[in-house]
């Protein structure tokens, strides 16, 4: 295995007293799907966002393609070459959908015109809507919007939470089938947080399982669905 | 449900709705209006009733009510759309000619016959106003940033204007930049502190920031002058030619060989301010097409979001307290040269409220709407002057009346600033708030 491009070391990270993340320690290699699933609370947004520096972690550290970006402010992680599209989409309501879609070249300072190809390309439906407000948009195309927003700064790495959250199974698998094209055409690398533990390890290389702030298993997308543990935990028993 | 217009009006229910708001009428007027202290002729005090003004009041506010109900029964009931969706239409295409209209009349006011020396000063206080609404909706309309202490920003222009005009002998078109710088200066003082706020938290942060200022303003004697104020504050030059009345060969009627009259200065601060109004909104439009502009617009939208995207949050907030304040300070500075005398009265608490009543009326983020009522507002004080006590009345139902028909401001709307073909503003009326 080639060197990774993510590295979490033994992580801990805090919300007051409370430890929301145990020393959790993970790799994703260059090129992969890597998706990490749990139980509500489990800690997996707030491993997504310790990767951005916000909230920052107490102990352990955070390694981005050979650097250390653990104390590295959230702005300088992102310029850095990772994008988040945070949980529970977070579109700009009352901003255009192209005026969304610019929000995220912006911090990167990259020309947004190739991106917008890449992402219309991707999502014809956002190019219909481009003069549209994003809060008129349906659930579905505002979470494409929020990935298509994070694409815009053109990562290496793409941190997405929960993209499946509130969508119907038939947009959720559209969703999720825009990540693997993603994945295979351009070879980007994607960490994806899910509580749809069937669609999400169908479409990774590789998971984790993360209950009350430490990983308890890992392996390859594949292996993990045939766990007995995670068929009774998060795929319903049978 | 039964055809439009065949509906009958629910007139009991709304007969009981306007019941019960006169009873609560009934409630607040009894003690305030109903009772009364006087003085009889022996100079004992006395309790003097007025039941019949309550009576007035709550027949007023029950009437009111009940034709309000009927009212939104009878539209409710109407099939076709809303009120407010029928007149977005016309409202904004009469709105891409209201702005050059506006614009062109504030530019030939002083030409017009009639036009004296009285409407030119209102057309000042107007246009004070205006400019300190487009600043501050630098803040509160775009970043999304509540400051209730706007009017320190103010008051730190004037008070630097006055104290270099004095002290260091500068002219005001030295000072005019210096002030703004100042106040920018306060204004990035105050977002350090109030960075990690939001909401009513900064609210009360902002409002507590004006207060000081304002009882330091008060309090150090010795540089402010403290309650007394500052007086003789250097008045205004075209260019070195000062506007005195003395006619000589240094005086602006000396040197353009006119009569000398008092209202050279008063056009001359007319056009002043208008200038550095439209200089603020200028930069306003300017700034909203840029990315700096669309981080603040966005902040307001999701802070967390914006994190989420590496907006650098630190920045975009201080910029906006920064150019905000800026233009207060410009204002400031004018104020100051206009009264030639200020004191810390000028910049109370009210008129903060004042400014952000103008923003939030107008629309927040609108240009257009915060000048609209800037113009309503300021001028409506000045129209209503004669009806002495009955004003704050006018202007308590006026706003009542624009909650009811206009919740959203006068402008409610917003214009995208990167425009695809035709540019369509979408009423904030249709798009859910805080969520994405």
């Amino acid at each position: 295995m080639s060197a990774p491009l993510l590295e979490i070391r033994d992580v801990s990270t805090f919300y007051g007293a409370v430890e929301a993340l145990k020393g959790v320690s993970l790799t994703v290699a260059p090129g992969e799907i890597v998706t990490l699933i749990g139980a509500n609370g489990a800690g997996k947004s707030t491993l997504l966002m310790t990767i951005c520096g916000d909230p920052r972690a107490r102990a352990g550290r955070v390694i981005f393609d050979g650097q250390d970006i653990t104390e590295q402010p959230t702005h300088r992680i992102v310029r850095g070459g990772i994008a988040q599209s945070p949980e529970g989409r977070r579109v700009f309501p009352r901003m255009s959908v192209h005026e969304n879609l610019l929000m995220g070249a912006q911090s990167s300072g990259i020309n947004p015109a190739p991106g917008l190809e890449q992402v219309f390309t991707l999502f014809p439906r956002l190019k219909e809507r481009e003069a549209q407000r994003a809060g008129t948009l349906s659930g579905g195309e505002q979470q494409m919007l929020a990935i298509a927003r994070a694409l815009m700064a053109q990562p290496r790495l793409l941190l997405l939470d929960e993209p499946s959250l509130g969508l119907a199974p038939l947009v959720s698998r559209q969703i999720f089938q825009a990540i693997r094209r993603l994945n295979a055409e351009t070879g980007l690398t994607v960490l994806l947080v899910e509580q749809n533990a069937n669609q999400a390890l169908r479409l990774a290389h590789r998971g984790y399982v993360l209950v009350t702030g430490r990983i308890t298993l890992s392996g390859t997308g594949r292996e993990l669905l045939a766990r007995p543990e995670v068929r009774d935990a998060y795929l319903g028993g049978h | 449900m039964r055809p439009a217009g065949t509906r009958h009006l629910p007139f009991g229910a709304a007969l009981r709705d306007a019941g019960l708001a006169a009873l609560i009428a009934a409630g607040l007027f009894l003690p305030m209006v109903g009772l009364r202290t006087d003085v009889d002729p022996n100079g004992a005090l006395y309790l003097r009733t007025r039941w019949t003004d309550v009576l007035l009041l709550m027949a007023i506010v029950f009437a009111g009510r009940f034709l309000m109900r009927l009212w939104q029964e009878w539209k409710a009931g109407r099939q076709g759309p809303s009120l407010g969706k029928r007149f977005a239409g016309p409202l904004s295409r009469s709105g891409r000619l209201a702005a050059p209209a506006l614009l062109l009349f504030a530019v030939l006011l002083p030409a017009i016959p009639g036009i004296g020396r009285y409407e030119l000063d209102l057309g000042i206080l107007v246009l004070t106003y205006v400019m300190l609404g487009w600043g501050l909706n630098i803040v509160v309309g775009l970043a999304g940033l509540l400051d209730l202490g706007y009017v320190a920003f103010y008051a730190v222009g004037a008070y630097s204007y006055a104290l270099l005009a004095q002290n260091f002998g500068l002219s005001f078109w030295v000072c005019l930049p210096l002030a703004g710088i100042l106040a920018a200066f306060w204004g990035v003082l105050l977002g350090f502190p109030v960075l990690r706020l939001r909401g009513d938290y900064l609210a009360i942060v902002t409002l507590g920031f004006g207060e000081i200022i304002r009882l330091v303003l008060l309090n150090w004697v010795s540089l402010t002058g403290g309650p007394n104020g500052i007086a003789g504050i250097p008045r205004p030059t075209f260019f070195g030619l000062s506007f005195s009345l003395g006619g000589g060969p240094g005086t602006f009627a000396g040197f353009f060989g006119l009569e000398p009259s008092p209202t050279h200065r008063v056009v001359f601060l007319y056009y002043l301010i208008l200038a550095l109004a439209l200089l603020t909104n200028w930069v306003t439009l300017r700034l909203r097409r840029q990315p700096l502009g669309r981080a603040w617009e966005a902040m307001r939208e999701d802070e967390i979001a914006c994190r989420s995207l590496g907006i650098n949050i630190t920045v975009t907030k201080l910029t906006a307290f920064a150019l905000g304040a800026m233009f207060g300070g410009f204002a400031g500075a004018f104020f100051a040269t206009r009264q030639a005398f200020i004191s810390p009265e000028s910049f109370t608490f009210i008129e903060s409220a004042i400014i952000l009543a103008i923003v939030v009326l107008g629309g927040l983020g609108s240009q257009l709407g915060v000048a609209i009522a800037a113009l309503v507002l300021i001028g409506g004080f000045e129209v209503f002057r004669d009806l002495q006590e009955w004003r704050m009345l006018v202007f308590g139902g006026a706003m009542v009346l624009i909650m009811i028909w206009k919740p959203r401001g006068l402008v409610g709307s917003r214009t995208p600033s990167v425009a695809l073909g035709e540019r369509r503003t979408i009423s904030a009326a249709m798009v859910a708030e805080g969520r994405g």
